[in-house]
């Protein structure tokens, strides 16, 4: 495989026309990401720090910007695990079993991603606003959903579902079970075989699906925005902190505020790169 | 047969299958289902009337065609950035291979913030594209910008695996029977690499229909002008017309899943077609 791929490269190398060509479209392509990629991640920086580095810590060391980090890190915090939960377990049903509604369930994980965020926010106003179908039952017991923390968390949980089940799942498919059943055979219980041999198997697919989903977790802004309120210090994330400094022409603490999102942004590229070459190198 | 033995070894069945449709069933079919019940207590009339409503209309055709546009330049440079990755050896690679995820990983309230800026009138793209007569913040041209953005590694990542697996023998093959580098790229390789081509544009394009993050700091949010559909509910939300947002909600959502629709339908055409090749 690995042979036979290098193989190709060199192959097609040859067969890759002009050289003139070549630059041309490796130069158009850079010229692409340049623009559309670059230069943006590059402002973040530049905005942040263009009154200077006080400015910049000034900016982050508010206390709305740390209440901010705390909510972001909080729904983060239950959002992953419990989708991680989910994500394994749907993994694990789909790629062992077949069963009745195997498809249908493979088509509905994907579902949160074809429905914009906006419309996430929405579908948990109807349900919890005041409003909504369990409105009044919560204002009876004064229950606060939307417009308070509950209501963030269920959106993360909404936006960031599919992320782990849609990573692991192939990974467990192309493995397949034999080294279980051999476990299962010698005597291991299901849960220690479950532990010991499928979870070490598949560890990079479980990393991968929990660092995008992380950082989706923590930079969701769309369904977030709309069951938020926008309670400065209660209830806004960093995105939507960044938002409403914007919005008061805090254009240092906006891009601060970004500029920490920015570098969450840029682990993740590179605890990704560092997971796909563990993957492919072991 | 071997699937039916394995389901009596291997444990776990019954946990995992009532964990993921409980999970599944609370946090995603039950609120979604109560959208569409939402949408049973307006009358027919009143639905009409907010849904073909011109404002509406003008969010959807701005929506719809911004999104076109930008995932048309997602396919055609998304196909240009895949096949520089596949075929070409150049410095630094490996790292402009790691950033064509950056849209994935940055939120998408930072990549309107940073475009907005960069495209605003005394912006660094901006001030030159003032001069030119050309307004890209603020406008039609800001909302495509900020969606080709999102949608730009849908499709590297969608071809690039393809344009890997296609065998040089082909290639070699047409060459050798006098075929230009042209006509082998038109009518080789684009014919093999067009279903994960398409696969990539409709995922971009579903993507962009929802997007509301990025565009609603670039776009000014003008109704009838600049207002995205997602704008729009939220503008509706904010009113506390609840069945108003409904309504548009519903009318996107029933496009979104008809694209998803087509999504699946282009990737089983997508497998079909590579399942036929031998090796």
């Amino acid at each position: 495989m690995h042979v036979s791929s290098l193989l190709l490269q060199k192959r097609t190398h040859a067969a890759a026309g002009p050289a003139v060509l070549r630059w041309l479209l490796i130069g158009m392509a850079l010229l692409f990401l340049g623009i559309f990629l670059v230069v943006p991640l590059v402002a973040v920086f530049i905005h942040a720090f263009q009154k200077g580095a006080g400015a910049y810590l000034t900016s982050l060391a508010h206390p709305d910007t740390w209440a901010a980090i705390r909510l972001t890190l909080t729904a983060a915090l239950i959002a992953v695990p419990l989708n991680l939960a989910f994500g394994l377990a749907a993994s694990w049903l789909i790629a062992r079993f077949r069963f009745r509604g195997r498809d249908l369930l493979i088509t509905l994980i994907d579902l949160p991603f074809s429905v914009s965020p906006v419309i996430a926010g929405l579908i948990f106003v109807l349900l919890f606003g005041r409003q909504g179908w369990l409105g009044p039952w919560l204002a009876e017991h004064d229950l606060h959903v939307i417009f308070a923390v509950p209501g963030i968390v269920l959106a993360t949980l909404f936006v960031t579902f599919p992320f782990v089940a849609r990573e692991v799942l192939p990974v467990m498919q192309a493995q397949g079970s034999d080294e279980e059943e051999a476990a299962l055979t010698l005597g291991a219980g299901g849960w220690y075989t479950f532990m010991r041999v499928t979870l070490p198997k598949v560890k990079w697919g479980v990393l991968y699906g929990v660092i995008l989903c992380n950082a989706r977790a923590m930079g969701e802004f769309g369904a977030v925005s709309v069951v938020s309120g926008h309670v400065r210090g209660v209830t806004t994330t960093l995105p939507l902190h960044a938002e409403i400094l914007y919005n008061e022409y805090d254009f240092v603490g906006a891009f601060a505020t970004a500029s920490l999102l920015t570098v969450l942004a840029v682990i993740t590229l590179i605890v990704k790169k560092y997971v796909e070459w563990r993957a492919h190198t072991p | 047969m071997a699937q039916r033995a394995r389901r009596r070894i291997l444990p776990g069945f019954g946990l995992s299958l009532g964990l993921s449709w409980f999970y599944l069933g609370l946090l995603v079919l039950l609120p979604l289902s109560g959208l569409f019940l939402k949408t049973f207590t307006l009358t027919w009339e009143h639905f009409w009337e907010t849904v073909a409503s011109p404002r509406a209309v003008a969010a959807y055709q701005l929506t719809f065609g911004a999104s076109l546009v930008a995932a048309l330049a997602n396919a055609v440079f998304g196909l240009l950035v895949a096949w520089v990755l596949v075929r070409y050896r150049f410095p630094g690679k490996s790292l402009v291979d790691a950033l064509v995820d950056l849209p994935f990983a940055l939120p998408t309230a930072v990549a309107g913030l940073t475009l907005t800026s960069l495209y605003a009138r005394n912006g660094w793209f901006g001030q030159y594209l003032e001069a030119a007569g050309i307004q890209v913040a603020y406008s039609w041209l800001g909302i495509v910008v900020a969606l080709t953005f999102i949608g730009l590694p849908f499709v590297v990542r969608t071809v690039q695996p393809v344009l890997e697996d296609i065998d040089a023998d082909v290639e070699e093959a047409a060459a050798t029977l006098g075929a230009t580098p042209w006509q082998t790229f038109a009518k080789v390789i684009f014919p093999s690499i067009l279903p994960a081509l398409l696969s990539g544009f409709t995922l971009a394009l579903a993507r962009a229909i929802g997007e509301y993050g990025s565009v609603v700091f670039i776009s000014g949010n003008m109704p009838m002008r600049t207002e995205i559909v997602p704008l729009l509910i939220v503008t509706k939300l904010e009113q506390y017309d609840y069945a108003g947002a409904t309504a548009i909600a519903v009318v996107m959502l029933t496009a979104s899943f008809a694209l998803l629709l087509a999504i699946n339908l282009l990737q089983r055409w997508t497998q079909r077609r590579f399942e036929v090749r031998p090796g």
